[in-house]
C-alpha cells in the first residue's frame, strides 16, 4: 500500500485551492506515473502526506488553436491524446513524435504533459519539444493567473517554481513559434520502449532555400533542467546548410550543456552524442519536410 | 482510511469501500480475490499487472484503486466467454505456443486484445509497439507477436465470426 494520508478528488480548480490551503502539504497528483513511483519508493516528500487528484478538473482538459493561431494545450492531457491529436499534428509535430516516445503504452495512457514538466526531471520527452516552441506555462493559484516561459519554470532537477497550492493550467504556443519550422526530436536511449533517454534533442528549424533561418536547439539530460543552445542557435541563423555548419553547430552545443556521468552513462558519449545528435535532427526534420 | 466507490467489474457494477492507500492491483486481488492480475515490477516498468480501463491498457501497480469511482475495468478474468470458452486472443496464444513460465501472459492478452480492438488491421510493427508496454523474460516476444498475428489474421479471414476456433477449458 502506498503510504499516503488521505486522498481527495477535485473537480475543480477552486476545489483544489481550497484543499490546498487546508493542507499545504498535500500533494497533487494526475496521471500518477511519477508521482505514485516516488511514493511507493517511499521518497520524504512523497509519503505521509495527502494526495489531491485533478484529473476530473474539466478546465485543464482539451486542445485548442484561438483565432491568432495560438494553440492552447491543456495540461492534463495525456501522452496518447496530444501524440493523435489533429491540431498537435499539423501545428506542433514535433510534440506528437516527442511524447509517443514517453515509456510505454501503458505510461502514456495515464501519464500528462502537465506532469511530465511538474515532476521536471531533465530527461522528460516531452520538455525539449516544449521548449523550442517557446511555450508559455500558465500557472492558476488561490492568487491568479501567471504566465510564465517554460525556461524559468524549471528551479532543479525536480525543482520548479509552483508554490504550494499552484496549479499549471495550459500551455501556449504561439503561430510565430511554429508556422515554417520543421522539428526533430531523438530519444537516445537502450531500448526503444520503457526507458529513459540517456541524452534526447529536440531541433526545430526554419529553412529559405539552402540557408538556415532559425534554429532552436533543446537537449534533454544534458544537464539539471532542458536546455536551449543559444550559442549554436545564434551562429546557425543565416549560416548555408552543409555538413560543416552542422558539425560546427554541434560543437557550439558543448558550450551550453553540462553534461555529467551518471549510472546511465558517461559524460564523454553524452559529450559526443551532443555534437552529433543535432546535425542529425536537423537533417531528419528537413528530410521529412 | 475508506472511500466508497462503484464501478463496473468485468461487466458487473459493483460498490467497494476500500483503503484509499491501495493501488487497484492490490484491491483486485486482496478484495475481490481476482488472483490473474500478477505483480511484477510495482512500479509501471513490466506490464504484468496490466488491465484495461475504459478501453485503455493501464498499469493497475500505479493506479490508485480509488480512482476505479465511475470506470469500467476488464481483468483476464472477464475476457473469456461467460460459457468458459476463451476469447480468440487466448486461444490465438495457445495455438500460437506464445506461452512459457505464463506471468506476462494476463497483462499481454489483455494489451493485445485492447490493441486488435483498436486497429481494424495490426503489421508486425504496430504489434510490437503495442506490446512494448509488457515484459516477457520468457518467449523473446516472436511467439507472442505470432499469436496475435494469428488472431489478426483470423478475423479478417471471417470478421463476422467472433469466436474463433477455440479451446475449451475443462471444467
Amino acid at each position: 500500500m502506498y503510504d499516503i494520508t488521505d486522498y481527495h478528488e477535485a473537480t475543480s480548480l477552486a476545489e483544489v485551492f481550497k484543499l490546498a490551503a487546508a493542507d499545504p502539504k498535500a500533494r497533487i497528483v494526475a496521471g500518477g506515473t511519477d508521482t505514485l513511483v516516488k511514493s511507493w519508493a517511499e521518497v520524504p516528500a512523497f509519503t505521509g502526506i495527502a494526495l489531491i487528484g485533478i484529473t476530473r478538473i474539466p478546465e485543464l482538459q482539451g486542445i485548442v488553436c484561438q483565432e491568432d493561431g495560438t494553440l492552447i494545450i491543456g495540461a492534463l492531457n495525456t501522452f496518447v491524446t496530444i501524440e493523435h491529436d489533429p491540431l498537435i499534428q499539423k501545428y506542433t509535430p514535433l510534440l506528437s513524435q516527442a511524447v509517443s516516445l514517453v515509456g510505454g503504452p501503458q505510461t502514456r495512457h495515464m501519464g500528462t504533459i502537465g506532469g511530465n514538466i511538474c515532476n521536471a526531471g531533465p530527461a522528460a520527452d516531452s520538455a525539449p519539444a516544449l521548449f523550442t516552441y517557446n511555450t508559455t506555462c500558465e500557472i492558476q493559484g488561490p492568487d491568479g493567473v501567471k504566465n510564465v516561459p517554460i525556461a524559468d519554470f524549471y528551479r532543479g532537477p525536480g525543482q520548479t517554481i509552483l508554490k504550494p497550492g499552484e496549479v499549471l493550467t495550459r500551455f501556449k504556443i504561439k503561430a510565430g513559434d511554429y508556422q515554417d519550422f520543421h522539428g526533430h526530436y531523438t530519444k537516445f536511449a537502450r531500448r526503444n520502449a520503457l526507458d529513459i533517454a540517456n541524452l534526447s534533442c529536440a531541433a526545430l528549424v526554419k529553412v529559405q532555400g539552402e540557408q538556415i533561418r532559425d534554429l532552436r536547439l533543446c537537449f534533454g539530460a544534458a544537464g539539471p533542467t532542458p536546455l536551449r543552445m543559444p550559442v549554436a542557435e545564434s551562429y546557425a541563423k543565416g549560416k548555408p546548410l552543409t555538413d560543416a555548419t552542422l558539425a560546427q553547430i554541434g560543437q557550439l552545443c558543448l558550450q551550453d550543456t553540462h553534461d555529467i556521468t551518471d549510472w546511465r552513462d558517461t559524460k564523454a558519449f553524452r559529450d559526443h552524442l551532443v555534437t552529433v545528435l543535432p546535425g542529425r535532427d536537423i537533417t531528419a526534420a528537413l528530410r521529412g519536410a | 482510511m475508506k472511500h466508497e466507490i462503484n464501478f463496473t467489474l468485468n461487466g458487473e457494477a459493483v460498490t467497494c469501500a476500500v483503503d484509499i492507500r491501495k493501488s487497484l492491483l492490490e484491491m483486485l486481488r486482496d478484495d475481490f480475490e481476482l488472483t490473474g492480475t500478477k505483480e511484477g515490477c510495482g512500479v509501471g516498468e513490466c506490464g504484468a499487472c496490466s488491465v484495461i480501463i475504459d478501453g485503455r491498457t493501464v498499469d493497475s501497480c500505479i493506479y490508485l484503486a480509488v480512482w476505479a469511482d465511475g470506470k469500467a475495468i476488464t481483468t483476464i478474468e472477464g475476457i473469456a466467454q461467460s460459457d468458459g470458452q476463451l476469447a480468440p486472443i487466448q486461444a490465438a496464444f495457445i495455438e500460437a505456443g506464445a506461452v512459457q513460465c505464463g506471468f506476462c501472459i494476463p497483462g499481454m492478452v489483455l494489451a493485445s486484445d485492447q490493441l486488435l480492438k483498436d486497429h481494424a488491421q495490426l503489421s508486425r510493427a504496430e504489434i510490437r509497439r503495442g506490446l512494448s508496454g509488457n515484459m516477457c523474460r520468457c518467449t523473446g516476444y516472436q511467439k507472442i507477436i505470432d499469436a496475435v498475428q494469428l488472431a489478426d489474421a483470423k478475423r479478417q479471414a471471417d470478421p463476422k465470426t467472433v469466436v474463433l476456433p477455440h479451446f475449451k477449458i475443462e471444467q
